[in-house]
C-alpha cells in the first residue's frame, strides 16, 4: 500500500527522494502548506534568505559548485517575481536549478487575486521548462520530470508553480516516486556522431595553427579531465571563456588565458591567426567574437556542443558535433591515440613548434602587467588584491564574483586549475550574484575556502544576505574592491563618453563597510595600501577567522581600468593593451 | 536569401504549450506571418502550422529552437520538400446593383462559394494556397472588400511523407 500524503507532503517527500539537502527559500501565504510540511521533517534543510533573488543565486552557486540541481522555494506574486533575475541568470549560464513557487488557489487563477502573478508566463523566456501543477496527484511526477529536465542535456532552470489548494493538508493521495520519466518530446543527445568525430580528428591532426577554445560546457559537462588529456596529447594551445575558466588548468604552459573582450593578447591573437579552432561547450558569445564578420578569417571551425541550437548560431561550423562534451572528448581521445599509434608523426610537432614560437612572441605583450608598472604603496591596485588572495588561498579556493571590473580582474589574475571553482554570472551579468552564490557554495562545502570577490556597487545589491550569513554562521571571505564607483560603467564613460561620469559615482554616500559587517556580527577589515593589504590578507585567511565571515574593504585606485580590452566592433586582433595606449592591430602580426 | 517557409509542428496538447511557441518567436525576433493550431487524431497532440520568412541561417535556428522546446514533439519545414498548402478565407464583398453579378462571376472563376447573402453584400468562401486568396482579393478590388477572415495556412507533405510520432 502506498503511503497517503497531502500535496505539500508529497512535494517535500519528492525532494527527499531526489536527494535534495538544501532548499533556499522565503515563506508567504501561497506556500504555507508547503512550509508546514517542511517543518515536520528533517531531511531537507530549509535556508531562510532575506530576498528571493538571493535564494535563486544560492541555489545557482550550489549547482555550479556541485553539479547537482539547486532548489528554491518562494511564494506567489512578489516572491515569484523576485526570483526572476536569478532564474534568468541560471538560464543564460545553463545551470540546473529548480524554482518552486506557490500560486493562488486554482479557482482564483486569473482573477487578480491577492499576490497572484502569472509565474509560468512571466518566467517563460528564461526557463528551460516550467510546470503549472493542475492536480495534486501529479506532484511527484512533475518533480521527477523537473529534475530530469533541469540536469540533463544542456542544463537549465525549471519552474514548478503550485496552486495552494493542490497542497491542502486535508486531501491525501497515494505517494509513489516515479523511478523514471518518459518524455517523448525530449531526448537529449548522449553520444556524438562517430563520422563527425573522425572528421574532426582529421582536421585537428592536419592543423598548422590550432587553438582549443572552451567554455562553460566543459565545466558543466564534467569534461575538464578529458579535455586536458586531449590538449596535452596534441600539445595544442587552450583558451577559456569567462564561463570556462578551470576547464583547463590555469597554470598550465599550454594555457593562453581567457579570451575575448578582456582576454589576454596571446589568446585573442592566437584565435585570430588560427587555421583550426576547436570550440567545446562555448557559444561564440559577442564578448568573445567581437564583430562576427571579422572573426578569425582563416579558421576552420569544429564546434562541439550538447545543444544543437548553439552550433552555427553566430559562427558557421565546418564540423558540427552534437553531444555531451565528456563522452565526445573521450571518443576523440580514442581516435587520436589510434592515429598516433599508427603514425607517431600524425601531429606535426615541427609546424606546431613554430606556432608555439609565434604565441610566445604574443605572450611577451600579454597585457596583464599593471601590477608591475605601479610599484608604490598607494594607490592600491585591484590586481594586487586579487593576486594576494590567490597566493593566500594557494589558488585553490572557490571564488565567486559579481559583475564589473572586479569580475574581470578576478578572472584575469586568479588562476583556476580546477573546474567548478570559478563561479560568476557570465551570460546575464547579474550584479548581486556574488555573495549569495558564495553562500550556496559554502552550504555545499562547509569546510572549503569560499571567497567572494566583489565591488561595492554589486555588493550593495544583495548585502541584506549578511544577515543570513550570520544566522547560518557561514565563514565566507568577502573581498570588496572598493573604488567608490560603478567601475566598469565609469571605464566605458572614460573611454567612449569623454569622461562624463553620468550616474556612476556615489562617493559621499557609501556606508562604513567595516562597521556594516560588524553590525551583522562579522569581522570587518579595511585596507588602503599595499602594506595594509599584505598585513590583512594573512589575517583574513588565518585559523583565527576560519569560522567567521570576514569582510575586507579594499580601497583601490578609483581610476584603474581593465586592460587588455578589445576594440569595439573590431576583429579579435584589435586590442588596447594599456591606459591611454594606442590600439594594437595584430592582424598583420608575423605568423611563422 | 529570404524565403517564405511553412513549418509544421507536432506539439504536446498541454496548457501553455502554444504560448511557448509564440513566445519563442517574439523573444528571438522571428516573424510569424500566419499560425494555425488544432488537435490531431491523437488527442494528446496538437498540430501547428506556421508561415514565416527568413534566410537559411534563420530558418535553421527557428527549427532548432522549436525542437528545443520540451513540448515540441516533431518539427518539419514543409518547404524543404514537395508539399500541399491550403488556406480558407471568408470574405464579405460589396455587391450592389451591377456589381452583384460580377462578384458572383469572379467567385465562380476562383471556385469560391457564396455562403451568405445580404441585400448589398455577398460572403464568399474560398480555399487554396495563400496566393490564390490574395489574387481573388485583388480581382474584386480593395474598394469592394468589406471584411476578410482567413484561417492561416495548413500544410502537409506530398506523397508518402508523413509527420507523425514514429
Amino acid at each position: 500500500m502506498a503511503e497517503m500524503l497531502s500535496g505539500a507532503d508529497m512535494l517535500v517527500r519528492a525532494l527527499q527522494d531526489e536527494g535534495v539537502d538544501y532548499l533556499f527559500g522565503y515563506p508567504g501565504g501561497a506556500a504555507l502548506h508547503i512550509y508546514d510540511a517542511i517543518f515536520k521533517q528533517q531531511k531537507v534543510e530549509h535556508i531562510l534568505v532575506r530576498h528571493e533573488q538571493a535564494a535563486t543565486h544560492m541555489a545557482d552557486g550550489y549547482a555550479r559548485a556541485t553539479g547537482r540541481p539547486g532548489v528554491v522555494l518562494v511564494t506567489s506574486g512578489p516572491g515569484a517575481t523576485n526570483a526572476i533575475t536569478g532564474i534568468a541568470t541560471a538560464h543564460m549560464d545553463s545551470t540546473p536549478i529548480i524554482v518552486i513557487s506557490g500560486q493562488v488557489q486554482r479557482h482564483q487563477i486569473g482573477t487578480d487575486a491577492f499576490q497572484e502573478t502569472d509565474m509560468v508566463g512571466i518566467s517563460r523566456p528564461v526557463v528551460k521548462h516550467s510546470f503549472l501543477v493542475q492536480e495534486a496527484a501529479e506532484i511527484p511526477e512533475v518533480v521527477r520530470k523537473a529534475f530530469y529536465i533541469a540536469s540533463s542535456g544542456r542544463p537549465g532552470p525549471v519552474v514548478i508553480d503550485i496552486p495552494k489548494d493542490t497542497t491542502d493538508p486535508n486531501e491525501t493521495f497515494p505517494y509513489e516516486y516515479p523511478r523514471e520519466v518518459e518524455l517523448r518530446s525530449y531526448n537529449p543527445t548522449t553520444r556524438g556522431h562517430g563520422g563527425q568525430i573522425r572528421k574532426a580528428v582529421k582536421l585537428l591532426l592536419g592543423a598548422k595553427r590550432p587553438v582549443i577554445y572552451t567554455g562553460g560546457g566543459v565545466v558543466q559537462g564534467d569534461a575538464a579531465a578529458h579535455l586536458t588529456e586531449l590538449a596535452r596529447l596534441l600539445d595544442f594551445p587552450v583558451t577559456n571563456t569567462l564561463m570556462g575558466l578551470g576547464g583547463f588548468p590555469g597554470t598550465d604552459r599550454q594555457f593562453l588565458g581567457m579570451l575575448g573582450m578582456h582576454g589576454t593578447f596571446e589568446a585573442n591573437m592566437a584565435m585570430h591567426h588560427a587555421d583550426t579552432i576547436f570550440a567545446v561547450g562555448a557559444r561564440f558569445d559577442d564578448r568573445v567574437t567581437n564583430d562576427p564578420a571579422k572573426f578569425c578569417p582563416d579558421a576552420r571551425i569544429i564546434h562541439l556542443d550538447v545543444d544543437p541550437a548553439s552550433i552555427s548560431k553566430i559562427i558557421a561550423a565546418d564540423v558540427p558535433i552534437v553531444g555531451p562534451a565528456d563522452s565526445v572528448l573521450a571518443e576523440m581521445l580514442r581516435v587520436v591515440r589510434r592515429e598516433l599509434d599508427r603514425d607517431p608523426a600524425a601531429v606535426d610537432r615541427h609546424t606546431l613548434g613554430a606556432w608555439w614560437d609565434c604565441i610566445g612572441g604574443w605572450r611577451e605583450r600579454h597585457g596583464l602587467d599593471h601590477d608591475q608598472r605601479h610599484r608604490g604603496d598607494t594607490p592600491l591596485l585591484p590586481q594586487q588584491v586579487v593576486q594576494a588572495v590567490y597566493r593566500a588561498t594557494n589558488g585553490d579556493a572557490y571564488v565567486t564574483s559579481d559583475v564589473g571590473q572586479h569580475q574581470m580582474f578576478a578572472a584575469q589574475y586568479y588562476k583556476f586549475d580546477e573546474p567548478r571553482r570559478w563561479i560568476n554570472s557570465g551570460g546575464l551579468g547579474t550584479m548581486g550574484f556574488g555573495l549569495p552564490a558564495a553562500m550556496g557554495v559554502q552550504f555545499a562545502f562547509p569546510r572549503a575556502p569560499v571567497v567572494c570577490i566583489t565591488g561595492e556597487g554589486s555588493f550593495m545589491m544583495n548585502m541584506q544576505e549578511l544577515s543570513t550569513c550570520m544566522q547560518y554562521a557561514l565563514p565566507i571571505k568577502i573581498v570588496n574592491l572598493n573604488n567608490q564607483a560603478l567601475g566598469m560603467v565609469k571605464q566605458w564613460q572614460d573611454m567612449q563618453y569623454g569622461g562624463r561620469h553620468s550616474h556612476s559615482t556615489y562617493r559621499d554616500a557609501l556606508p562604513d563597510f567595516v562597521a556594516l559587517a560588524e553590525s551583522f556580527g562579522h569581522v570587518g577589515l579595511r585596507v588602503e595600501s599595499l602594506a595594509e593589504l599584505e598585513a590583512a590578507i594573512p589575517k583574513m585567511f588565518s585559523a583565527r577567522y576560519a569560522d567567521r565571515l570576514v569582510f575586507l574593504d579594499a580601497w583601490i585606485d578609483p581610476d584603474e581600468h581593465v586592460y587588455p580590452m578589445a576594440v569595439k566592433g573590431g576583429a579579435m586582433s584589435e586590442m588596447v593593451l594599456e591606459r591611454d595606449g594606442a590600439r594594437v592591430d595584430g592582424a598583420a602580426a608575423p605568423v611563422k | 536569401m529570404t524565403a517564405r517557409r511553412i513549418i509544421a509542428v507536432l506539439l504536446e496538447n498541454e496548457a501553455g504549450a502554444l504560448s511557448r511557441i509564440i513566445g519563442l518567436f517574439a523573444q528571438r525576433n522571428y516573424n510569424i506571418e500566419s499560425l494555425t493550431v488544432a488537435p490531431t487524431e491523437d488527442p494528446t497532440l496538437s498540430r501547428l502550422t506556421l508561415t514565416t520568412a527568413g534566410d537559411d541561417r534563420t530558418m535553421e535556428q527557428i527549427t532548432k529552437q522549436l525542437n528545443k522546446l520540451i513540448e515540441g514533439v516533431k518539427v518539419v519545414d514543409l518547404t524543404d520538400g514537395d508539399h500541399l498548402e491550403r488556406e480558407l478565407m471568408m470574405v464579405k464583398v460589396r455587391a450592389e446593383g451591377l456589381r452583384r453579378a460580377e462578384v458572383k462571376r469572379t467567385a465562380d472563376i476562383f471556385r469560391g462559394q457564396i455562403i451568405d447573402v445580404a441585400t448589398d453584400a455577398y460572403t464568399v468562401q474560398l480555399t487554396g494556397p495563400s496566393d490564390k486568396l490574395d489574387a481573388f482579393l485583388r480581382a474584386v478590388g480593395s474598394q469592394a472588400v468589406i471584411e476578410v477572415a482567413r484561417s492561416g495556412v495548413a500544410g502537409i507533405g506530398r506523397g508518402d511523407k508523413v509527420l507523425s510520432l514514429g
